[in-house]
């Protein structure tokens, strides 16, 4: 294609509509419309001019707005389809073919055919990801093609436009004028605020320019974000773990190297509903309990550099800090947030080691279950010697030995020995909560249970996330580049005066017309210029009353 | 009278105010009808200032409510509906103050009783926030959010004038057909409030033991009688009614029975309507639109998303992710809510770009913003009562 | 102009081709790569235990012998089940090189003591108290075995019950020439 030389002499991209100089129309279908399309200023979209390789066939199809719409409206149907059942992630079942079954068998044959295709975990899913990167790409291209050549015709625009330009904006006046109406026009625009430029005989007042970036900046800001997201996915960038932590416990934080976190206490509070809170009483008794607060005072250690793992004895104390739903501990670029809670997980066991016939005690021991002891000697030279304890009793094996599901003392077993001066070759026992079994035979003595202690577990997750700052200046710049193109605009008024004497007045805006009218009214009364009419409004109105039509675009 | 009686008469105050105020904008605008702009200003400046006492009362409610509880009332499903009842005339004072437009108070008015009398449905008690919500983001990020969608929603109320006028109501068309399903919706609301007042007027309660989806045992009560019965539920008192259906154990038959007894209230007093007078109902509207300016109506349709789109991005997004990001360390979770809200936003992107790319405007804009307040309305109404997530307020 | 028209093709080619290949890293690297684990090939992380006995273990003393690293509790059925394996195995490699040392998650001394002298273990037993050993080498199920040879990286990573025989061949595997 050639360059498309304009009456005035200018030479303008192919695909242009409007002179970049002087502004007329260039092309047919321009000339026959009643108002010049003002979108892009009439210029060339580069991608409209070339389309010849696959290359340009793949940038043309990114750089439609149509396209772009149609790929935000693919994301927000996709999208909506994820909330109709619960995601994987929100489910109790673990593990692919427990989520599978979960889904058939809570949400029926509709949750198995949802399961099936994939929308159980949809935001995860290849597809989805895609539908982002090509809203990305589109953003990206269809910026590039628009803000360009917008930038090079707004920064060469020229002070003089042709009349088919200006007989062609919504706003148009033309007529008599007074003799320094011109002088009288451009200090009544400058207290306006507007931006004068005078060329020989003519006028371009112009105010907010900047608002027509507003666009390419909201779009560059949210590339930057997407750019953010992406990067999550390399190792290192963004780390994800989560700790359970008993009270009087100490942890590696997992994903921290050489960080150790000890709980001193963890506490739960709920509403009492009195003095203070007597307000929520009503709500409370609705509800139940409603939890308040929940808490965990930790204690952050670090070893010594270069120090390697296992080594515990060496740890330095860095800090002291209460670990509550949003207050997260934060140290080295890493938060650790208070997520959860397990209560009441038994720590101690007190026994009482009793005859069985005349209930008398003999002393009392505890247990403590984090670190039995292999010897508890009474005071009257009774032992209780424990041979083996299953921290949650399963049952027993094929060869009699008690087995333990986990590590959890959820249903602590005990097999004793226990020996008094009437029993000193010892009786063997074994205990669990509300049993006792005694494989040699009845017993003279017994273990009784006295008392349990317990402490609270913490739940808490590890995050760092190296991402944020160019998540945080994409959402900024985002937000900069909205305010900037919506809340602002872009005035511009021309006045040319003709050799025959006659004034020409134009005026446009990107929007708010109702703002730019008054300016533009109150320039024209004071200094006496024709006044402008709202040439949109006519062709409506004429358009109603059946006289004609216009293609007004 | 305590705090807590002072905010719920306040909010009384304003819900009469803005039934008044509705009848003196359509004063206004019938006034109008020979084209005597005199009249319609007069008018309009008795509605106006009867709307912004409402208002002001409505506000006086807002901060009474928020002294005695001790914290922002956005903080359950009464508290944040009624706020964007709100925060929908407060959206519509602003406008009214650029563009003087009468017949947008007639539409968004009632619009907005409907919101705040559909919010009194849900229990009205002062509840204590659970420790998720005790955050000063709480007030930023939700407050952001209400003063978003109350002016989006005046693009919706903008886009229903434009296109009661400029829809055909003589010939048979798509258009004429969605726009009165949109009238019968709003009738569908008001099924809501009607049969839920009288049910709670009768004191109307059923108990019920039920198994939920995950096996377990639960139970429900019901207070309107059970037209859809719980996944093998069982009345706790014989005298209870039998219910007509029983639904699989993930469909909740309590919701499901609210939902019935909207639908059953508002197709009848729908019916009512259209027997009596013997006209569609948008049919009846549009005399009320006659004089309006329809080019007035789409710009200030566009204006409102012009504004309200930064504000939503800023409250549903931004304020969002920063609040979700200190609360549980990632900004984003793809909980229901959070997918709606960036639904919402995506649309009204889509709006813009239709608008500002491929010059959709006039009609297909008034529709689109109609479709905006809808999806603001789901994300209310539907996500927060059938898709429970974290933000799960009832 | 065609000069411009070819300059134009280049840019958008490599545009086109950095955003897509971004996009498509971006989705392979979700779908595959677990986050922080610890893979075969990589240099064994350090580490410093003290076994029953009180005999300190460093990875970097044994230097030019191989570790086999065998982490365990005594609630883990499989890990029973192959622990006389290893037992017998390390009576025949303990001379040739190879040192095994099991890593019992936080357990108190005594459920660990009673269970080496229940089975008779011989080798040496530590226990992993803060959990800090068994984030380093980013073990999720038990038992999980790693193989370390005499030059210090990971040979292998098992996460299931071993067989007497594949101890023997594992072990083999990591004896010094």
């Amino acid at each position: 294609m050639e360059q498309i030389k304009c009456q005035c002499g200018h030479n303008n991209p192919p695909g242009t509509d409007l002179c970049a100089s002087c502004g007329r129309p260039l092309t047919e279908k321009e000339k026959r419309k009643k108002l010049a399309d003002m979108r892009y200023e009439g210029s060339a979209r580069r991608s409209q001019t070339y389309n010849k390789s696959i290359v340009d066939k793949v940038w043309n199809f990114f750089s439609s707005v149509k396209i772009g719409i149609a790929i935000i409206v693919a994301i927000l149907v996709a999208a909506s389809i994820g909330t109709i059942l619960p995601q994987q992630l929100f489910i109790p079942a673990q593990g692919e073919e427990a989520v599978r079954e979960y889904y058939a068998d809570v949400y029926g044959s509709f949750g198995a055919v949802y399961h099936f295709l994939g929308f159980h975990d949809l935001y995860s899913s290849y597809w989805f990801q895609a539908l982002i990167g090509m809203l990305g790409i589109s953003l990206i291209i269809a910026s590039l093609d628009r803000g360009v050549p917008l930038y090079k015709s707004l920064k060469n625009q020229r002070v003089l436009r042709h009349e088919s330009f200006m007989k062609r904006q919504r706003f148009f006046g033309a007529g008599e004028a007074e003799p320094d109406a011109l002088d009288a026009s451009a200090q009544e625009l400058e207290n306006m605020k507007y931006k004068v430029r005078r060329e020989k005989n003519g006028i371009l007042a112009e105010k907010g320019r900047f608002s027509r970036w507003g666009p390419y900046v909201n779009h560059a800001g949210l590339i930057i974000f997407l750019i953010g997201v992406m990067l999550r996915a390399l190792p290192g960038f963004y780390i994800d773990e989560s700790l359970w932590v008993r009270e009087g416990e100490m942890r590696a934080i997992p994903g921290a190297p050489g960080y150790y976190l000890a709980s001193e206490n963890f506490e739960v509070t709920t509403y009492s509903g009195e003095g203070d809170e007597e307000v929520y009483g009503e709500a409370l008794e609705e509800a139940g309990t409603v939890v308040k607060d929940y808490k965990t005072d930790a204690v952050l250690y670090q070893v010594p550099e270069g120090s390697p793992p296992g080594a515990t004895d060496n740890l330095e104390k860095v800090k002291e800090y209460e670990i509550e739903v949003n207050h997260p501990l934060q140290f080295d670029g890493y938060n650790v947030y208070q997520m959860d809670y397990r209560l009441n997980e038994l720590s101690s066991m007190t026994f009482a080691l009793t005859n069985k016939e005349t209930g008398e005690s003999r002393g009392e021991l505890t247990v403590d279950l984090s670190d039995p002891q292999h010897i508890y000697e009474l005071e009257d030279g009774s032992t209780v010697e424990l041979i083996g304890y299953y921290p949650d009793f399963s049952g027993f094996a094929e060869n009699g030995e008690p087995q333990t599901a986990t590590p959890i003392p959820n249903n602590p077993g005990f097999l004793v020995e226990m020996t008094t001066p009437e029993t000193p070759e010892g009786e063997t026992s074994f205990i669990v909560i509300r049993e006792t079994v005694e494989p040699f035979g009845e017993n003279e003595y017994k273990l009784t249970f006295q008392s349990a202690e317990t402490r609270d577990v913490s739940g808490l997750v590890i995050r760092k996330d190296v991402t944020l700052p160019i998540l945080i200046l994409g959402g900024i710049i985002f937000m900069i580049g909205v305010t900037q193109g919506m809340y602002f605009n872009h005035r511009r008024i021309w006045i040319q005066e003709k050799a025959d004497g006659t004034v020409l007045v134009a005026g446009h805006t990107n929007k708010n017309w109702f703002a730019l009218k008054k300016e533009l009214d109150k320039t024209t009364e004071t200094a006496g210029l024709p006044p402008a009419a709202d040439q949109q409004e006519e062709a409506k109105q004429k358009e109603k009353e059946g006289e004609n039509r216009y293609d007004v675009g | 009278m305590t705090l807590v009686e002072w905010s719920s008469n306040l909010l009384l105050t304003a819900f009469f105010a803005y039934l008044a105020g509705t009848l003196l904008f359509g004063g206004a605008v019938r006034g109008n009808k020979e084209g005597s702009f005199a009249s319609e200003s007069r008018w309009g400046r008795i509605a106006i200032t009867v709307t912004v006492i409402g208002f002001l009362a409505n506000l006086g409610y807002f901060f009474t409510r928020w002294a005695a509880s001790g914290h922002i009332p956005l903080s359950n499903m009464f508290e944040f509906t009624a706020a964007f009842g709100m925060m929908l005339v407060g959206g519509f004072i602003l406008i009214y103050f650029i563009y003087r437009t009468p017949a947008l108070g007639m539409v968004v008015l009632p619009v907005a009783l409907l919101v705040i009398a559909y919010a009194s449905m849900f229990p009205r008690d002062i509840s204590p926030l659970i420790p998720a919500l005790q955050s000063y983001w709480l007030p930023i990020h939700v407050s952001t959010v209400v003063i978003a969608e109350g002016i989006l929603a005046i693009s919706a109320g903008a886009g229903l004038i434009y296109l009661l006028k400029n829809v055909d109501m003589k010939k048979k068309s798509k258009q004429r057909l969605w726009l009165e399903i949109l009238m019968y919706a709003l009738f569908l609301v008001l099924g809501f409030v009607v049969a839920n007042s009288y049910f709670m007027l009768t004191d109307y309660e059923a108990a019920f033991d039920y198994v939920d989806k995950e096996g377990e045992a639960a139970s429900v009560v019901y207070d309107m009688p059970p037209l859809f019965g719980m996944n093998e539920g069982v009345a706790l008192d014989e005298s209870t009614m039998e219910p007509i259906f029983e639904v699989p154990a993930f469909i909740n038959g309590s919701k499901l029975t609210a939902v019935a007894w909207s639908v059953i209230v508002g197709t009848i007093l729908y019916g009512l309507v259209r027997l009596v007078f013997r006209r569609r109902v948008a049919e009846m509207l549009q005399p009320l639109v006659r004089n309006t300016n329809s080019q007035l109506m789409d710009e200030v349709g566009y204006r409102s998303v012009i504004i309200g789109f930064p504000v939503f991005s800023l409250g549903a997004l931004i304020f969002a992710m920063i609040w979700a990001q200190e609360a549980w360390g990632r900004f984003w979770g793809w909980d229901p809510k959070e997918v709606w809200a960036l639904i919402t936003w995506l649309f009204y992107a889509a709006y813009l770009h239709l608008r500002l790319g491929k010059g959709w405007q006039g009609e297909k804009s008034a529709w689109l913003a109609v479709g905006g307040f809808a999806i603001i309305m789901f994300n209310l109404v539907a996500v927060n009562l059938i898709i429970a997530g974290l933000h799960s307020y009832a | 102009m065609s000069d411009k028209k070819k300059k134009r093709t280049i840019i958008r080619t490599v545009l086109l081709l950095i955003m897509v290949s971004a996009i498509g890293y971006t989705i392979y690297s979700n779908a595959t790569a677990e986050k922080n684990v610890l893979e075969v090939g990589e240099k064994a992380p350090e580490f410093v235990l003290t076994d029953l006995e009180g005999n300190e273990h460093r990875l970097s003393e044994y230097k030019g012998e191989g570790v086999f690293l065998n982490f365990w509790g005594t609630w883990c059925k499989p890990c029973a089940r192959e622990m006389p394996a290893i037992n017998s195995q390390y009576e025949v490699y303990k001379d040739q090189g190879v040192n095994v040392l099991a890593v019992n998650i936080d357990q108190s001394e005594f459920e660990v003591q009673s269970y080496a002298d229940r089975y008779g273990l011989n080798f040496p037993i530590a226990i992993d108290e803060a959990k800090s050993v068994m984030e380093a080498y980013s073990v999720v199920p038990l038992p999980t075995t790693v193989l370390i040879s005499p030059d210090g990286t990971v040979t292998d990573i098992i996460t299931r019950e071993m067989t007497e025989q594949e101890v023997a061949a594992h072990m083999e595997s990591i004896k010094p020439e």
